[in-house]
């Protein structure tokens, strides 16, 4: 669930599960939301609790397409069987209601009319429309009429309240229908594969639609003359983001979001909307999830990545040598892939760590909590399941060990945090769970420990980050709220101070012991930072410090890593913020004078992950692009010219 | 003004002293047409008719112009902004309604600023509500009713395949939509151009190059664009995915057209073309003009139209007297791709042999390493009225060929064909036909000969008349060979500089070779004393050098004519053009002209054409246009006012001679024996009943029997040598000169002085006249 007030942070993520894919989703009631898939179950999710409220067996096989009317009271799916089932959306759940009229094939997809009357559904070959009221069907296209010599799909559907109803089908065509009569009024060839996916602006004057072949398309209802009533729908801009197929689109007040096969998520704005240039005016593509995949033992150089479904430990290569920029040293040991820890059963991964010494690994799905015990022997390694872990309140959101490893703080649900001491060799406890004095209805999403053992930093969906005294077990203070969302923190080694990253890229450091923001974060907020940095389109999804040189901040997003030195001055909006490469070509003076606090790095894209194992040494984890090209299928071939 | 029928040119109208920019039909009367001209003025014609109406002088230089139904009694012109350079406005200029033929039209108005000059981008919109401009990247669109003016811009974007500069503009004719073509090959679509903000375009995109032009439909269903691909493309509903091509247009679209009433769509071409095309995209007609030409004038001698490049690989034969082509060739028989920067073949050179049966043609394609040579040799053949391919020779010549030249000879014996081609690779070679070894007997063409000096590029070659002498021309020396044997005769040389063109003459002059340098020197030698006769400084560096028949000609941008045996040039012409003149040739007429003027006389048999370095192709003549362009037979007709028929043509054409006749006799006999004594032919041919009375014909029948046979002892030689119109006298002085040629043959190594020669003419013909004289008196006594 991504936030649009918050820079699109992708705030929510509700972790899948192998047999429930998710064919439709919709949002009903106010902020519910429910999804269906091919496991023919209607299932609820619980957006504070990021996990399946509950789940209705729709009893019609698979389904393809769901739609909630205009007041969110009832959802239609359309089944496998051909049927279309109306369902009510009560407090506490939904409530089968009526079968609608079945004809033999799949309903690919369903819309509601705005006034809640009629229901327009395409399935293959057929276009019928539903009298909910009645619950009679009609037919208004039977493309086997049309004389078409291949079946003809339509894929997506959208009925407006002016009786006009819009299909898109695999011969690559967009149709504007008129209802009431049943005749075609417009049909626009937009591409020679199929046209998957449609969505309506609300003041339906807009569509979008994406194809097979990536390429999305706009259509605007446009006067035909200036000042006449007479209004046509014309193609308007074509935009090619995407390589693979472009399975879902909307349409926002002021952007065309489209998402596909390309596992790529593209927010477009539509500038003749945007009353400013700034944030939402520009083009953002989201590839890669806004929240850290990798954990790194820092002292046994091992690093853990967490995929959907397992996890790897693996230990870091290392060298004698030393060099200048840009060579490539030589490695006395090989990285070494160490372990593959595989989940059981069909939950996806909620969150992983491994402890800085190595020896403990912990996981969470929806239903379980693992920890294991790792022990190196030579080159052998063995892993042993901790058994008897307490009993808490799963699932756990996110996982911290402390630096000293003796302790492992558990996110949990309702803002609490629990902490688990660790016992050698290979067991736990719990000791104490950290609640916020006033409640919280969300869960934690962030931790951060000091190396010192002795605060702790939390914070829950609700934005509000509390510090917590691990030496006394309670509740020290909470940092001043902040109206976004916090994407990154840590606490300083040995300051103390808390440093937090939110989605806006606000950057503000907290005093712990002091209870307050220090004075370089406040000299910050005076001068404001730069332009260029608040452009930046990808969130903080990591800090850590030098400590050895406690001035340092050291931040990364997926596409820069930055050294942050609070003892040089900020730059103001006419420097240049990315100089480091002009910076290499001055003479040393001139250099002094050019230096300023970020030392932003682009070298490394896109980069997953960043962090400080020793003074001289720093692990990136890139995730080349290539790679997960290659496991997509491959695209739809088009004659390109001049190839 | 051109029929779409027939593709005739129906009438020429003059009248504007510069550059006509701009023709737009009266919108209110279909049978006016208004013009523009860089000279300032609109003038308004009954193009039926072909009168000026009305003339209106506006003042300033007129680039484009525009007509609406909208407005009534004002038109709107692109004129220099006044004090700024290169800043151009958009006027209406309100034309005066007051009686009078030349009317003062100063009541402007700006519409729009800073717009561009080319016609192509501006465009009016639905029923005049709006106007559209474009340049560079904006768009700025002005709305008449409410005065509003709204710009747009795309980014520039600069991509290998060039930039996104709007280059034309077309409004739909009942919507508010906007076309406009790009650099990149783009067209987009604009609409809602009423919003600042909510403005929105769709983009379309076919060509992969500049979009030269684009036009709506009547209806705007659909759409035309073209640009060099030379595809018509014709977009339907505006979608990206329905389109029609009409492709092979030949060469790169200008403009399009539509007709007003939907039936036809016209095409213009960068190489001077206009093709006609049926509204469902079917080719219909084309107007060829004259093509751009690198082979240079050449005249088929079978059809005498000027041969020069055509379209890509194509050889254009173009009729003169009808300013029209005649029929295309296609050469290198290979497909043209229409893309910038491609080097593709094309023909350099073009020669005929004399008798039109033969042709040579040189293609070539410019490498930087090694350029790709190609030698045609093409056999007429009767029985299909063309060309066709009897010998491909491949890489004739290690560099590129500068000359190329068939032996003339009269006689059709096929083994007297030579064929020489000189080339920059220092060597001339001659081709010869060798019969195949098939039993079909089917003949073709080998190398006979390599001949070269002191490794010098070989740059022109020339037969003599008779074909004995072959002349090669190797930078600063002129070599002349014999055609038996392939033997060096002699050599010429006139420093400085290097041998530009030579020339041998022709008929009593065919005893000299005259050559053109570098600098400006055109020098005659005799061959018979092998040495320079004439050496003339002509201050520019001579262009083409030509000897038809007893003349020399040489220009730059004055044209001299010179006879080869007399330092003076018997015309001079100076201030011809603005423009260099590149290429000139003698076009033989089909019958003489008459002309009156001595000064004129040596145009009497052929015309001289020239083509310029603007590709503007010039003749010299002694009638005024107007008289040139108007055919004769209405000419008739206008003078006597008289219906044309039959007769009445027959009648003029009596009157006429009868009025030469009265002028210049002499001539009048030589018509007539060239035509077979026409007068007896109609005599014999026009029915009784429409004769003109006896007594008229009489005295004509009665010349032409005389004639023909005074005139018998010349009828060997008029065949085909053309010859001057001088008195008969002459014409006896002419068979006397070749005789005399024939015994200097035998005493050329005498080195006999030229003057001793003419004394000895002079003398003879003082013999000749006593020997004419009647002394029959004395036998009386």
């Amino acid at each position: 669930v991504y936030n649009f007030a918050a820079n699109y942070f992708q705030e929510k993520v509700i972790p899948g599960h192998e047999t429930r894919s998710v064919e439709a989703l919709c949002w009903a009631a106010g902020d519910r939301l429910f999804g269906a898939g091919l496991s023919g179950d209607i299932t609820e999710y619980d957006l504070a609790l990021l996990c399946v409220a509950r789940s209705v067996d729709g009893c019609g096989g698979p389904i393809w397409s769901m739609a909630a009317n205009s007041s969110g009271t009832q959802l239609a799916i359309g089944c496998e069987d051909g049927s279309v089932k109306l369902f009510q959306v009560v407090p506490g759940g939904i409530q089968f209601e009526r079968n609608l009229d079945r004809r033999k094939g799949r309903i690919l997809c369903l819309s509601w009319h705005p006034s809640d009357t009629h229901i327009a559904a395409g399935s293959i070959d057929f276009l019928r429309v539903f009298d909910v009221c009645s619950g009679n069907s009609q037919i208004m296209v039977n493309y086997h009429v049309l004389k078409v010599r291949r079946e003809c799909i339509v894929w997506s559907i959208a009925f407006l309240s002016s009786g006009t109803v819009i299909t898109s089908d695999s011969f690559g065509r967009v149709q504007f229908w008129d209802w009431q009569r049943g005749t075609l009024m417009e049909s626009h060839t937009v591409s020679t594969s199929a046209v998957l996916s449609l969505a309506v602006s609300e003041k339906e004057d807009s569509i979008i639609v994406g194809t097979s072949t990536g390429a999305t398309y706009q259509f605007q209802l446009l006067p035909v003359k200036m000042g006449s009533l007479e209004k046509r729908w014309v193609r308007t801009k074509p935009f090619q983001h995407h390589t693979h197929d472009v399975r879902a689109v909307a349409h926002s007040s002021t952007a065309l979001i489209s998402g596909g096969l390309d596992a790529q998520l593209v927010i477009r704005p539509l500038m003749e909307k945007m009353q400013k240039k700034g944030y939402d005016a520009a083009l953002r593509k989201f590839t890669f999830p806004h929240r850290r995949l990798v954990s790194c033992a820092r002292k046994a150089r091992l690093l853990l990545f967490q995929f959907s479904q397992h996890l790897e430990l693996w230990r870091l290569g290392s060298t004698d040598e030393t060099g200048k920029d840009g060579e490539v040293l030589p490695l006395c040991r090989m990285p070494e892939h160490l372990v593959q820890l595989k989940s059981k059963g069909p939950e996806h991964i909620y969150c992983s760590c491994v402890s800085p010494c190595g020896s403990w690994v912990a996981y969470s799905t929806a239903s379980r909590f693992h920890l294991y015990r790792v022990q190196y022997e030579g080159d052998g390694i063995s892993i042993k399941k901790v058994p008897k872990v307490p009993k808490l309140l799963l699932p756990a959101y996110q996982l911290q060990f402390s630096s000293d490893s003796g302790s492992l703080f558990v996110a949990s649900a309702r803002g609490s945090v629990h902490v688990l001491q660790l016992l050698e060799p290979g067991g736990c406890k719990h000791l104490h769970t950290f609640r916020p004095p006033s409640g919280s209805p969300e869960a934690v999403y962030l931790l951060a420990s000091s190396a010192d053992g002795h605060w702790l930093a939390a914070v829950g969906g609700d934005w509000a980050i509390h510090i917590y005294d691990l030496k006394c077990f309670k509740h020290h203070c909470t940092v001043p709220t902040y109206s976004c969302a916090v994407t990154a923190l840590a606490i300083h080694p040995v300051t103390n101070n808390l440093v937090i990253a939110y989605s806006d890229q606000q950057l503000f450091e907290f005093s712990i012991p002091e209870k307050q923001y220090t004075a370089w974060s406040r000299m910050v907020q005076n001068c404001g930072l730069h332009r260029v940095w608040l452009e930046r389109d990808s969130p903080i999804t990591h800090i850590t410090f030098n400590p050895k040189n406690p001035s340092h901040i050291l931040l990364h997003d997926i596409y820069m890593f930055c050294v942050l030195d609070k003892s040089l001055p900020l730059p103001d909006n006419s420097a240049l913020l990315m100089n480091q490469s002009t910076l290499k070509q001055l003479p040393e003076t001139a250099r002094q004078r050019q230096l300023h606090a970020f030392k932003i790095c682009k070298k490394f894209q896109p980069l997953l992950f960043a962090d400080l194992l020793d003074e001289n040494c720093l692990v990136m984890v890139e995730r080349p692009i290539m790679d997960i090209k290659t496991q997509l299928p491959l695209p739809i071939q088009q004659k390109k010219f001049g190839t | 003004m051109y029929s779409v029928a027939t593709e005739e040119t129906l009438r020429v109208m003059g009248g504007h002293a510069d550059l006509v920019t701009g023709v737009q039909l009266n919108p209110h009367n279909h049978m006016q047409l208004y013009s523009s001209s860089l000279d300032g003025s609109i003038k308004l014609w009954d193009f039926m008719d072909g009168i000026p109406i009305k003339t209106f002088t506006v003042g300033s230089k007129l680039l484009a112009l525009y007509a609406l139904a909208s407005s009534e009694d004002s038109v709107f012109v692109v004129i220099p902004k006044s004090g700024e350079r290169d800043t151009f406005q958009l006027v209406s200029v309100k034309l005066t309604k007051a009686a009078g033929q030349d009317l003062e039209a100063k009541e402007l108005s700006v519409v729009l600023d800073g717009v561009d000059t080319s016609p192509k981008r501006i465009a009016f919109g639905r029923e005049g509500e709006y106007v559209a401009s474009v340049k560079e990247v904006n768009l700025q669109v002005f709305f008449f009713k409410r005065k509003q003016l709204n710009r747009f811009s795309v980014s520039a974007i600069k991509t290998k395949s060039g930039n996104n500069h709007f280059t034309c503009i077309a409004c739909h004719p009942t919507e508010d939509c906007i076309a406009t073509g790009h650099a990149d090959g783009k067209i987009r679509l604009w609409r809602n151009f009423y919003h600042k903000k909510d403005y929105t375009f769709s983009t379309l995109h076919w060509h992969h190059d500049t979009v030269m032009d684009l036009a709506f439909s009547m209806e705007g269903t659909s759409l035309l664009s073209g640009g060099v691909e030379s595809v018509l493309v014709l977009w339907h509903n505006e979608s990206d995915c329905q389109k029609d091509f009409l492709p092979r247009l030949g060469s790169a679209i200008e403009y399009i057209s539509m007709s007003s009433d939907g039936a036809l769509c016209c095409t213009l071409h960068t190489d001077n073309r206009i093709t006609i095309i049926n509204s469902n995209l079917r080719f219909s007609k084309s107007i060829q003009g004259l093509i751009k030409s690198k082979t240079g004038l050449v005249v088929d001698p079978r059809t005498k139209a000027l041969v020069l490049n055509g379209e890509p690989g194509h050889l254009q034969f173009y009729c003169l007297q009808s300013d029209q082509q005649l029929f295309s060739l296609d050469i290198v028989q290979r497909q043209y791709i229409h893309q910038a920067g491609l080097n593709q073949a094309d023909l350099v050179k073009v020669a005929f042999s004399a008798q039109g049966k033969w042709l040579a043609t040189v293609e070539e394609r410019e490498e930087v390493t090694d350029p790709e040579l190609q030698l045609k040799l093409w056999f007429y053949d009767e029985e299909t009225q063309s060309f066709k391919l009897n010998t491909r020779i491949n890489m004739p010549h290690e560099d590129h060929i500068t000359d190329m030249c068939f032996r003339e000879m009269d006689e059709l014996e096929d083994d007297s064909l030579i064929l020489v081609t000189a080339g920059r690779d220092c060597v001339f070679k001659v081709w010869v036909m060798v019969e195949d070894t098939d039993p079909e007997g089917s003949v073709s063409w080998s190398c006979d000969f390599v001949g070269s000096y002191h490794n010098y590029q070989a740059t022109n070659c020339c037969f003599s008349e008779d074909g004995s002498l072959l002349a090669v021309s190797f930078e600063e020396t002129v070599t002349v060979w014999d055609s038996v044997t392939w033997d060096l005769k002699c050599t010429f040389c006139h420093p400085p500089g290097k041998i530009r063109n030579i020339c041998f003459g022709r008929l009593t002059c065919s005893k000299y070779l005259i050559g053109a340098t570098d600098y400006g020197f055109l020098c005659c030698w005799n061959l018979l004393s092998c040495a320079s006769k004439i050496s003339l400084n002509m201050c520019n560096p001579v262009q083409p050098l030509l000897a038809v028949i007893q003349r020399a000609l040489t220009a730059v941008q004055e044209v001299f004519v010179f006879k080869p045996n007399e330092p003076r040039p018997i015309y001079i012409q100076r201030n011809l053009c603005k423009e260099k003149i590149q290429l000139a040739a003698f076009v033989p007429r089909d019958e003489p002209e008459t002309i009156g003027s001595e000064k004129y006389h040596w145009l009497r048999r052929s015309q001289l054409f020239f083509l310029t370095d603007t590709q503007e192709l010039m003749t010299l003549s002694t009638k005024s246009l107007e008289e040139r362009l108007t055919p004769s037979s209405k000419q008739l007709a206008v003078e006597e006012s008289l219906p044309v028929t039959p007769f009445s043509l027959l009648l003029g054409k009596h009157r006429r001679q009868q009025s030469h006749e009265d002028i210049d006799l002499g001539k009048l006999v030589h018509n007539k024996h060239k035509q077979e004594s026409p007068a007896v032919k109609e005599l014999l041919h026009t029915p009784a009943h429409v004769l003109p009375s006896a007594s008229f014909l009489c005295p004509i029948f009665i010349n032409s029997l005389l004639i023909s046979k005074e005139n018998k002892s010349a009828e060997e030689v008029a065949d085909e040598v053309e010859m001057e119109s001088e008195k008969t006298e002459d014409d006896s002085d002419e068979e006397r000169g070749v005789t005399e040629m024939e015994q200097e043959d035998t005493s050329a190594m005498e080195l006999l002085g030229e003057m001793t020669c003419k004394l000895s003419k002079s003398q003879e013909k003082e013999l000749r006249k006593i020997r004419k004289m009647d002394y029959s008196w004395i036998s009386a006594f």
